[in-house]
Formats: structure tokens, C-alpha cells, sequence
């Protein structure tokens, strides 16, 4: 079936830069890729509700309340889409859904970190979107079609996203002694975390080379992660919050900051299920399945009694 | 896809967005939704909540006919070889010029 000549023929597509869409020839492994990494960006945006959705009472004006509400609708709207583009590759929405709550489907460790004070969701907001939105631009020009098309919709929520931690943060580090402490403080517990989410190091990145290829991907973790902290350091400078990182350090040579180590046995060690946070967010996560199955019943109910009076009427 | 395999969802449905009246309607993605009613309005919350639309249509997914990729070259040759079909087949005279 994956003769050489169709898998060359398929890279030839890729590298004269042409989009694959949903009923083009394609390898498997292609397909499997994409099934994995769009489903766990889907899985990532809907649990990504959880952390947030948590202050939506507790912020601190009607506001912020109204902020966060939209924010939160946002990310499941993202889940939504990244669901849809990912069912296109011939799997179904149920058996996602499935491997994510039941089996080893895996999202973003970032989620499984606490938000302990308002401030983390000031600081989620700048670095946590803000890694996203490099990761999301990047994926916007994805050679799938649909993945390509979702990321663009994400990006132009995401901005959104992003700009309202930024702009909290700022008010925060310009607040009180006690706001200011407030803000430091999620920021030195958010920084390393969100330099995580762009992957492991490239030479420890087993998906990278192949994922690059075939243009699911168009730059590297470390490529990525170099151009967020350029552009956070920047930003950090311009509110006056520190970055918890002694070895930050303009490279005149290179044009970029140069950074210390990122602790990734930490990193590995969330990833493998042991974070604060892990068995909590998929507790409320399978509840929220299970509790909700009444709410799906219901709408079912109602769209076959509305048929059945209608038929009647008819 | 078996009937067991798919008890959990509801059919699939194609959502088109028209951004402005006098623009045709784009694809914008899908949606699962146990009615039409019900796709129209989830339509609404996950594809126009920034003002992407001022109308959408929903169509079930099984509806559409789709041409395949293999088909792509036969399928729509026949344009190529009908070139009088394009202005730039035709020569002119150049004599209708605008005065200034």
C-alpha cells in the first residue's frame, strides 16, 4: 500500500508547500501523528478550563469576572475545533473523548499545576497564552488543512487571551507592596513551567524530525522556545517584574538571550502523571463527563419529541 | 464505524459562516448536535462569537457529495481544453482606445 513512489510523491506535496486535506492520500504514520498531537491540543484547551474556571467567582470586579468567563468560553470553543479538525482524520469524537478521560491520551502538563493566588491567573494568561500563541502561530501554517484552518481561528482568540493577563499583570506589579509581591510570586512559579510547554530539548524530542518533515510542524521546540523568551524578557523589563532565571543573559553574538537550565526532571516527572494537580484535573474532568451525561440525554430527548410534533403537525 | 462505536454521538454537522451579506458562505468547520435546531445554535457559540457571521447554514455531514482526490485531474479536465472559453483566446484590434 505505502509504496516508496506514494510516499514520495506525498513529500513532494508537502515541500511545494500544498495543504493535505482530508481525503487525500496520506501515510498512516501521518495520520497517527496528527490524531495524537490534535487530540492532545483538544484535551489541552478543555482541561485548560479547570485552573481558571476556578477564580471565575473569585475575581476581583465584576469586570474580571466577565474577562475570564469569556476566556474560559474561548477554550472550549478551541477544544471544539481542534475535536472537529482531528474527527476529519477518520477517528470518532466518542473514542477521543474515551482515550483522554479513560486511557493514555495525554494534554499539556502545564495544566497540572495549581493556581494558588488571582495573580497565576494574571501570570497563566501572559505566559501560559502567550507560549501558546508561538506554539499556535507556528501551527497555523501546518501542512494539514484542517489543523492549519483551526489554529488560525485559535490565534485570533488567543491574542485576546493573552493581552488581558498582560495587561493584570501590569496593574499588579504597579499595585501595593502586597500586589506587587503577589505578582512576583506567580510569575517566579509560572516562568519554568511555561518554557516547558514547548516541548523537551530538540536531541531529546523523539517526534520532532518527522513531525518537521512533513511540515506539521515548521520550527523546533528550542527554535520556539528561544523566540518566547526573547519577546518575554522584553516584556517582563517593560512592567518591572523579574524573571526567576540568574543565567538570563543578552548573546550580542547571537542576537538572543541566552538562559539557564530548564529543571526537567521536574518537567518529566508531571508529565508521567505525578504533578500536584494530575489526579485532580482528571477526577473533575470524568465527573463533569459523567454528571453532564443527563444534560446529552436531555437534548437527545427534546430533539426527538420536537421531530415527533413536527411530523405530527405535518 | 459501527452503530455500537458511535452510540455517544450525535450526527455530524457542516457549519457554513457568510461573514457579510453579499459574500458567499465559507466552511467554517463542524459540529456534533442531536438536531438542526440545536446545530444552528451551537454553530453560533462555537463559530460566530466574534461577529464571523451574519448567517449560517448547518447541513448534516452524510448530505454532502464530495468529489475525491483521484478524480481531481479527469474530473475537471475538460476545462483545459476548452480555451475559447477565456477572453484571452480572442485577438482584437487595439483600436478602441480612451482619449485623454
Amino acid at each position: 500500500m505505502e509504496n516508496q513512489e506514494k510516499l514520495d510523491e506525498f513529500q513532494a506535496r508537502i515541500d511545494a508547500g500544498e495543504k493535505i486535506e482530508p481525503k487525500d492520500w496520506m501515510p498512516e504514520r501521518y495520520r497517527q501523528q496528527l490524531i495524537r498531537m490534535m487530540s492532545q491540543h483538544a484535551h489541552s484547551e478543555i482541561v485548560g478550563m479547570l485552573p481558571e474556571g476556578n477564580w471565575i467567582e473569585r475575581a476581583p470586579s465584576l469586570k474580571r469576572k466577565l474577562v475570564l468567563l469569556a476566556k474560559v468560553q474561548d477554550e472550549a470553543g478551541h477544544g471544539l475545533y481542534l475535536y472537529s479538525a482531528t474527527e476529519t482524520l477518520g477517528i470518532d469524537r466518542s473514542e477521543l473523548v474515551d482515550q483522554y478521560l479513560y486511557g493514555s491520551a495525554k494534554y499539556s502538563s502545564i495544566f497540572n499545576y495549581p493556581t494558588m493566588t488571582y495573580a497565576d491567573i494574571c501570570a497563566i494568561g501572559w505566559l501560559v497564552d502567550g507560549a501558546a500563541i508561538v506554539n499556535q502561530t507556528m501551527l497555523a501554517r501546518s501542512s494539514y488543512g484542517p489543523y492549519s484552518r483551526a489554529n488560525v481561528r485559535i490565534c485570533k482568540e488567543e491574542s485576546f487571551h493573552k493581552k488581558q493577563g498582560y495587561e493584570m499583570l501590569a496593574k499588579m506589579a504597579d499595585g501595593t507592596p502586597e500586589q506587587q509581591k503577589m505578582a512576583q510570586d506567580s510569575v517566579n512559579r509560572w516562568w519554568w513551567p511555561s518554557l516547558m510547554m514547548f516541548g523537551p530539548h530538540d536531541s531529546d524530542s523523539p517526534n520532532s524530525a518527522e513531525l518537521i518533515k512533513w511540515q506539521v510542524k515548521l520550527k523546533t521546540n528550542d527554535e520556539l522556545r528561544q523566540h518566547f523568551v526573547d519577546r518575554m524578557v522584553m516584556e517582563a523589563e517593560a512592567i518591572g517584574v523579574s524573571l526567576p532565571d540568574p543565567d538570563l543573559e543578552y548573546n550580542e553574538e547571537t542576537g538572543h538571550w541566552d538562559f539557564g537550565d530548564i529543571p526537567w526532571d521536574e518537567f518529566w516527572n508531571v508529565v508521567k502523571g505525578n504533578g500536584v494537580m494530575n489526579r485532580e484535573r482528571m477526577k473533575a474532568r470524568r465527573n463533569a463527563h459523567e454528571n453532564g451525561e443527563w444534560v446529552r440525554e436531555a437534548a437527545t430527548e427534546y430533539a426527538r419529541k420536537q421531530k415527533l410534533s413536527q411530523e405530527k403537525a405535518s | 464505524m459501527s452503530e455500537e462505536k458511535n452510540k455517544d454521538n450525535w450526527p455530524l454537522w457542516e457549519v457554513f459562516t457568510q461573514p457579510k451579506s453579499g459574500k458567499p458562505h465559507e466552511h467554517a468547520g463542524s459540529l456534533h448536535a442531536p438536531d438542526k435546531e440545536m446545530a444552528l445554535q451551537n454553530a453560533r457559540d462555537t463559530y460566530a462569537r466574534r461577529n464571523e457571521g451574519v448567517s449560517i447554514w448547518v447541513v448534516e455531514s452524510k448530505y454532502i457529495t464530495a468529489s475525491t482526490p483521484e478524480d481531481m485531474g479527469p474530473f475537471f479536465d475538460p476545462a483545459n481544453d476548452k480555451p475559447y472559453r477565456h477572453p484571452q483566446f480572442y485577438s482584437v484590434p487595439r483600436a478602441v482606445k480612451k482619449r485623454s
